[in-house]
């Protein structure tokens, strides 16, 4: 099983790559690899040109400003998973990212191929989702371009990036100082795809009311489902196990697709189970089983 | 198909070879440097038999280029002894508690853990079972295997086990 013959290119700065882009027909950007090199190896993909953008060394780096967050797209998973700044800041990185594929995985994975890669059951796209992530891609013709997160999903595996376009950085909302996450996934084996996640941030008041929920579900279509309905209905109010329970309950109006693994509706069921565990854990309450 | 120059250290020691870029970097290790410790089972990322380490850290050999180990530093399970009539204390703790029957998966065990050890001395078993997620072994169980590396973690910060009184006693 091994990838078909390419022209390979290795260019040392953005500039660069974006004018190879620009030039070659059926090019692909080779970042961390980890999901790009099992297909060209399957022959699922087979490319003319690779582009390896792993020496530009301006893609890579971590900052947090005020309320943001900052990743330039080579960032390794491993680099943010283990941001020492950022396990205090939004500990729900380090949590999430722990489900992202394997230590030897993240150590090549990065923050803009999993973006770019755009699997439904990706993490990093729920976290982006919850965190009202802006995409930046540039290229050659059109320059830089930012894309809100929101319309960011075209359809399965197909993020709204053009052929000539580069994934260069992700901008992420933090949330404020006092908040609680939970995040709750089902796969077959840890590290595995998701079958399904859910993750939640909450804001609190001082009199423990919270102020901004945030809920996400991924797996369960083909980009990260915010469940707003959800979210209305816990705002304001105290994490009470009823509203808990009712709020993991509005899962259960959205359709679920059945696939090789699981029916229908055995993921309609995982994604009330999955939510109700991210929120009891977001509000600091012990986990059931169910 | 066109070949590319690359020059890269393996095991300490600087090497220079023409390779197709398609070829990945564990095939490269063991077709063309003969270096046949690191193994492939699944060539997509699933298994971890290929692991070695670049720049010191773990990655899947299978799903990396040779062509992009350009300049960099690779480790393999051929680099760990310290010579050939020697274990490291890790590959000995495995041999005393069985953490291999066929070996098949045994050299990408061993460098994922060379990696983990660095980074955390003194790791806890859950924590060990996290990182021991990404490699396969069909036959051990991992119980031996998990077994092992606590042991070569207290080994490596100097605590006496019974595999090092082994080797005071016993140096084969
Ligand atoms: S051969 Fe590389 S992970 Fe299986
Ligand atoms: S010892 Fe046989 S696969 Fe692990």
């Amino acid at each position: 099983m091994k990838a078909a013959p390419f022209r390979y290119h290795r260019p040392a700065t953005q500039r660069e790559a974006l004018e190879l882009l620009s030039q070659c027909e059926n090019a692909k950007i080779l970042a961390g690899g980890q999901s790009l090199v099992p297909m060209m190896n399957m022959r699922y993909v087979m490319a003319d040109d690779v582009i390896d953008i792993n020496r530009i060394g301006a893609l890579t780096g971590i900052a947090i400003e005020d309320d943001h967050l900052l990743v330039g797209a080579m960032t390794r998973q491993s680099d943010l998973l283990n941001h020492q700044e950022l396990k205090h800041r939004a500990p729900i990185f380090a949590d999430a990212l722990s489900y992202v594929g394997h230590m030897q995985t993240r150590n090549r994975g990065t923050i803009g191929g999993s973006l770019a890669h755009m699997d439904p059951a990706s993490e990093l796209i729920g976290l982006a989702s919850m965190l009202d992530a802006t995409i930046t891609v540039e290229s050659i013709q059109r320059g830089r371009r930012e894309c809100a997160i929101s319309t960011f999903a075209k359809y399965y595996f197909t993020p709204d990036i053009a052929p000539d376009e580069l994934l260069t950085e992700v901008r992420f909302a933090l949330p404020s100082g006092h908040h609680r996450h939970g995040f709750a996934e089902f796969s077959q084996r840890h590290g595995d795809f998701a079958i399904v996640g859910a993750a939640a941030i909450f804001e609190t008041d001082i009199d423990k009311s919270i102020s901004k929920a945030r809920i996400v579900l991924i797996g369960v279509d083909a980009g990260p489902v915010r469940l707003s309905a959800a979210e209305n209905i816990l705002t304001g109010q105290k994490p009470t196990p009823d509203a808990l329970r009712a709020a993991a309950e509005t899962t259960q109006t959205l359709e679920y697709k059945g696939d090789g693994l699981v029916s229908a509706d055995y993921r309609k069921r995982l994604a009330r189970i999955m939510t109700a565990r991210a929120l009891e854990q977001a509000a600091g309450q012990p986990q059931r089983g169910t | 198909m066109d070949q590319t120059i690359i020059t890269l250290t393996v095991n300490g020691t600087e090497v220079t070879q023409p390779v197709e870029p398609r070829i990945c970097l564990a095939d490269f290790l063991r077709g063309q440097l003969n270096l046949t410790g690191t193994h492939l089972g699944c060539e997509h990322g699933v298994c971890g038999a290929c692991t070695v380490l670049v720049d010191g850290r773990a990655v899947r050999g299978c799903l990396m280029f040779a062509v992009q180990a350009h300049g960099l530093k690779v480790e393999t399970v051929e680099g760990l002894a310290p010579d050939p009539q020697q274990l490291n204390p890790l590959q000995r703790a495995f041999m005393k508690h069985h953490g291999l029957q066929c070996g098949f998966c045994t050299p990408g065990i061993l460098m994922t853990m060379t990696e983990f050890l660095r980074n955390n001395p003194a790791p806890g078993e859950r924590d060990i079972r996290e990182v021991l997620s990404g490699n396969i072994c069909r036959c051990t169980g991992y119980e031996g295997i998990v077994a092992a590396v606590i042991e070569a973690a207290a080994e490596m910060r100097g605590e006496q086990t019974e595999s090092s009184l082994l080797t005071e006693t016993n140096p084969t």
